[in-house]
């Protein structure tokens, strides 16, 4: 079973002939963008949140095929002419990496959220509700928070 | 990958419905929440599926021109919780909706999955049935409606037959309009968690006096069930502290809550009660009663 499906991942258009059966993150994985990680395999841990049409999912539970006509975006392609994003730059003036694994959705959901809350007065509780689907087991969570508030502050 | 064995993608509800008629094997897929994760832990009853994933048709929510508000079933949590008709007419469905998971999964859940998996802690399952809302049904030889009320039957068994499909979920204005709501979940942690039990209520008021009062329960029976011993005790009574415990204190006729690993019979008792209370309170304060 294949159906072909066109979309964009990081500004790159693409139109392949697919296994219906893979899941999102799989197909995204095979394409070499490895900064979506397998952890749970069950939408519990976020480590593989990818955006989809800016909207943040988890890409371990969605069909690869319903990105037909639609754009994804990755950590990969958050980078532009070389500088990381100010989310991913907050991350590291906060110290809020240690062992990595969960940054990548970590950072595409905190991308999301400060797209679309940026400059408004957004309390630490709402931060947390809207970084709830993503686990870390490393931080603490505190110094992410800190790195997204930064963000929507400048 | 998935365990699929056969797939299509639909392109609208009557397709599905025949689809759906000539395979007894298949299964509708929307959000994929709920069926990926059974896929992903071997469960053969969902490897021929029909996808009615991101289906327009299911997507639309409006208010008709007699004030009853329709949802499609294919509409996300996150639709429901930013859609200004549901928020201005109906917000108890939005509070609800952001009690569920987290926001990944609040982005591609929709609500009619949510009560055709028949879990006895769907979280808006508590919202529709204070709300009286009506389920409009389709299937080969036509449509029917169906009350909330009605389509649960026992942990994970709906009044679904194979070739239905849910196509929307009706709220009628008068069960809305004049009334004051609440839904409160508890649960283990604030997000990412399952209802240890779940409440929400629906109140009128004349005045002081409480006209009409609607108490539903998810987790604390083996269905979603509303609580009718206290509805009735409710009608004609005064707002006082009292008449609240009192009210509160009869929900338990209705209800038989379980022991499971997640929680103790006596510990949901507790927190039965204890919600009780509290939504009550809440919803006769949305309804205009400063207490
Ligand atoms: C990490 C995680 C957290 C979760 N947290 C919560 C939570 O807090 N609260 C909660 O209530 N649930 C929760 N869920 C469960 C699930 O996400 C919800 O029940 C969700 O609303 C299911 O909708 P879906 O569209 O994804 O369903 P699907 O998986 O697509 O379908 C579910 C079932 O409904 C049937 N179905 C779907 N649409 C229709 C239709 N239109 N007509 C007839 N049958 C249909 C399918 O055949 C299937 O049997 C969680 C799930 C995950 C993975
Ligand atoms: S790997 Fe997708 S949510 Fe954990
Ligand atoms: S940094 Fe290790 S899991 Fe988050």
């Amino acid at each position: 079973m294949r159906e072909t499906i066109s979309f964009v991942v990081n500004g790159e258009h693409y139109s392949k002939n697919i296994d219906v059966r893979l899941s999102l993150l799989e197909l995204l994985r095979e394409e070499g963008l490895t900064s979506v990680k397998h952890g749970c395999g069950v939408g519990e841990c976020g480590a593989c949140t990818v955006l989809i049409d800016n909207t943040p999912i988890d890409s371990c539970m969605y069909l690869a095929v319903w990105v037909d006509g639609k754009t994804i975006r990755t950590v990969e392609g958050e980078i532009k002419d070389g500088k990381i994003s100010q989310v991913q730059q907050s991350y590291i003036d906060a110290g809020a990496v240690q062992c990595g694994y969960c940054t990548p959705g970590f950072i595409m959901t905190s991308t999301a959220f400060v797209e679309k809350h940026k400059g408004q007065n957004v309390d630490r509780d709402e931060i947390r509700k809207e970084h709830a689907g993503n686990l870390c087991r490393c931080t603490g969570y505190e110094t992410i928070i800190c790195a997204v508030e930064s963000c929507l502050k400048d | 990958m998935f365990n699929i064995e056969k797939y299509s993608k639909v392109k609208s509800v009557s397709e599905a419905v025949s689809l759906l008629e000539k395979n007894p094997r298949a299964r509708l897929i929307a959000g994929g929440t709920d069926v990926l994760i059974r896929l992903r832990e071997g469960e053969e009853d969902y490897t021929e599926l029909i996808d009615i994933h991101d289906l327009a048709e299911l997507m639309d929510i409006q208010k008709r021109e007699n004030g009853d508000i329709s949802m499609g079933a294919g509409v996300t949590f996150s639709q429901v919780m930013e859609n200004a008709i549901i928020k201005e007419s109906i917000p108890v469905i939005a509070q609800a909706a952001g009690t569920i998971g987290g926001p990944q999964v609040r982005n591609v859940a929709t609500i009619g999955g949510n009560i055709c998996n028949g879990a006895i802690s769907a979280d808006s399952a508590a919202a529709l049935f204070v709300l009286d809302a009506v389920l409009e049904i389709e299937r080969v030889n036509g449509a029917r409606e169906l009350p909330v009320r009605e389509f649960y039957l026992g942990p994970g068994r709906v009044a679904l037959e194979h070739g239905d499909v849910l196509k929307a979920i009706i709220v009628k204005q008068e069960n809305y309009a004049g009334y004051g709501a609440n839904y409160y979940k508890y649960a283990m942690r604030n997000a990412m968690d399952i209802a240890t039990i779940g409440c929400a209520a629906t109140c009128k008021l004349d005045g002081e006096v409480i006209e009409e009062l609607k108490i539903a329960f998810t987790v604390a029976a083996p269905k979603p069930m509303r609580a009718q011993t206290a509805e009735d005790g409710a009608r004609g009574k005064r707002v006082t502290d009292e008449n609240i415990e009192k009210i509160a204190a009869l929900v338990m006729e209705d209800l038989n809550p379980r022991d499971s690993w997640r929680a103790s019979k006596n510990f949901r008792l507790q927190v039965i009660r204890i919600l009780a209370k509290r939504v009550i309170t809440a919803a006769i304060e949305d309804a205009g009663v400063q207490r």
